[in-house]
């Protein structure tokens, strides 16, 4: 579940796996493998230096949470092919 | 896999891993060499740009991995002015995808194992002492031990933090990128473009550096406190509607280099850093290329030779010899980014302009420096000392 806090937003499927997000993290928040990218929601302190980095636009900040929003996770693309 | 521990593994197959692969085998190393990706060498997220004598040090320049043979960089003033300068001894725009395979072999020749689709999710801890990584090799956890480490993990780097080293890159100093590979386009495959000034890249610059008379890689880099207001692919998007409106789009990529000083720690207990992650890059270029192979070729022999006479504690040794060899270099160049940064359109136009009043043969890099250091005189001594040591 996300943190009640949680401001980041991954947009799904919007990534290019490029890794400057990750480069200017100041808290290790962020895994990046070949192609796939998930925050990790307890280190996310919502300071939006990704935010600011990503040069495609790929993660936003909502100030009233994100909670509502949809996930990018490997779990997420298991589901997507399941219908 | 072979159930056997390695003397240093190797985390990232870029330039700088496999440099540093190379040297640590042919030091009399037993090496692993660990990839995230499918492919060594792809995706490229780089406009491949190197010079002839940077590249030559380390491998014979082969047509097989060069799109362009280049003479000249041509310099762009914000109100279209431009100068053209030679480029001493030469270089190319790489197709990376080969050369990085190419670079991979040669580490291979000298015996580095290599396994891709093998992501390091963590260093492997015993005692409180790293003992080797985690992976997910194929998407099964396997753990592999080793005495030393090498991060080679790129501007994505993990692995120094796992180590206890911070190796988070200031925003001021990242530059975040777009670029794309353009095809059907009319460009002199003799000659590196740099477009400068606010409409381009504000405090960055602009390339369009040729793959052929048709082809090129269009891309801009601009400080992440510039992008903050406007995003590198905004700036991309209207250059290339601009400039090349009919272009064929054969790739198109996001990146970041980590245009800082090396990075503070670059050495902990058997953990070193080489290339984009221990911050090795020209931070007023933005190459990375031959600089994090120099890097890796220095972290490669120092760790060959920490296993060879059984002490760690040499490892400090890569750090002494980088900063001889390259470091001390970044530091001023990096003063000198941070000045040019500062530029506005106006600065740009009056060197372009001075550059032009100078007699042709005096178009050398140097002498646009000149007329640069004109108009910001407190660089003058920052750039007398790069060019007089
Ligand atoms: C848009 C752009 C344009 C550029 N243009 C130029 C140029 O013209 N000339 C120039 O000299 N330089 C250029 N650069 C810089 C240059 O690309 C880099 O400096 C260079 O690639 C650094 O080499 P490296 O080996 O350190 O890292 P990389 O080439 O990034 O290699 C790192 C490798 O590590 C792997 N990896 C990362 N994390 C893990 C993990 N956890 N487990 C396993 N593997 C992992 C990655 O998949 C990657 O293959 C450019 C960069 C960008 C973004
Ligand atoms: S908001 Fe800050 S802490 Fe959270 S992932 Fe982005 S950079 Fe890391
Ligand atoms: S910077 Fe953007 S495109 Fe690059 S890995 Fe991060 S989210 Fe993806």
């Amino acid at each position: 579940m996300p943190q009640p806090h949680l401001m980041i937003h991954i947009v799904p499927g919007k990534c290019d796996y490029c890794g400057c997000c990750v480069g200017v993290c100041p808290e290790d928040a962020i895994e990046l493998m070949e192609s796939k990218i998930a925050l990790i929601e307890d280190r996310c302190t919502n300071c939006r230096k990704c935010v600011w980095a990503c040069p495609w636009e790929v993660i936003e900040f909502h100030r009233e949470g994100v909670g509502h929003l949809p996930k990018h996770t490997p779990q997420m693309l298991n589901e997507a092919v399941k219908f | 896999m072979k159930n056997v521990d390695y003397d240093i593994i190797v985390v990232g197959a870029g330039p700088a891993g496999s440099t540093a692969a190379r040297y640590a085998a042919a030091g009399g190393a037993k090496v692993l060499m660990l990839e995230k990706d499918r492919d060594v060498g792809y995706p490229v997220r780089c406009g491949e740009a190197v010079s002839h004598e940077g590249v030559a040090q380390f491998i014979k320049p082969d047509p097989k991995w060069i799109a362009s043979s280049v003479s000249k960089f041509r310099l762009i003033a914000p109100n279209g002015s431009s100068v053209m300068p030679k480029l001493d001894g030469g270089g190319y725009v790489l197709e990376r995808r080969i050369f990085d395979y190419e670079l991979a072999k040669l580490a291979a020749n000298e015996g580095v194992e290599v396994i891709t689709k093998a992501y390091v999710y963590d260093l492997l801890r015993e005692d409180g002492k790293i003992v080797g990584v985690k992976t997910l090799i194929k998407d099964q956890k396997v753990d592999i031990r080793s005495k030393i480490v090498i991060a080679a993990d790129g501007v994505e780097s993990r692995v120094g933090k796992w180590a206890g080293m911070d190796t988070t890159c200031h925003i001021r100093d990242m530059e975040s990128c777009a670029q794309m590979t353009l095809s059907g386009i009319e460009v002199d495959p003799d000659v590196l473009d740099f477009y400068f000034g606010d409409e381009v890249s504000p405090g960055g610059y602009l390339w369009v550096f040729p793959k052929g008379n048709d082809t090129a890689n269009v891309g801009l880099g601009l400080s992440v406190e510039e992008a903050k207001k406007k995003s590198a692919i905004k700036f991309l998007h209207e250059f290339v509607d601009r400039k090349f409106p009919k272009a064929a789009i054969l790739t198109h990529i996001a990146g970041g280099v980590p245009c800082a000083k090396t990075n503070p720690e670059i050495v902990k207990e058997n953990v070193i850093l080489v290339g984009d992650a221990a911050h090795q890059v020209n931070p007023v270029s933005g190459g990375g290329i031959i600089s994090g192979m120099i890097g890796g070729m220095i972290g490669g022999q120092v760790a060959a030779e920490s296993i060879l006479n059984g002490n760690v504690a040499h490892l400090r040794e890569y750090d002494k010899r980088w900063h001889k060899r390259l470091g001390w270099r970044h530091d001023i160049f990096y003063n000198i980014r941070n000045a040019i940064g500062s530029f506005d359109d106006k600065t740009y136009n009056n060197i372009c302009d001075s550059a032009l009043k100078l007699p042709e043969d005096k178009r050398t890099l140097g002498g646009i420096f000149r007329a640069a250091l004109w108009n910001q005189p407190s660089m003058i001594l920052d750039v007398a000392k790069v060019f007089l040591q």
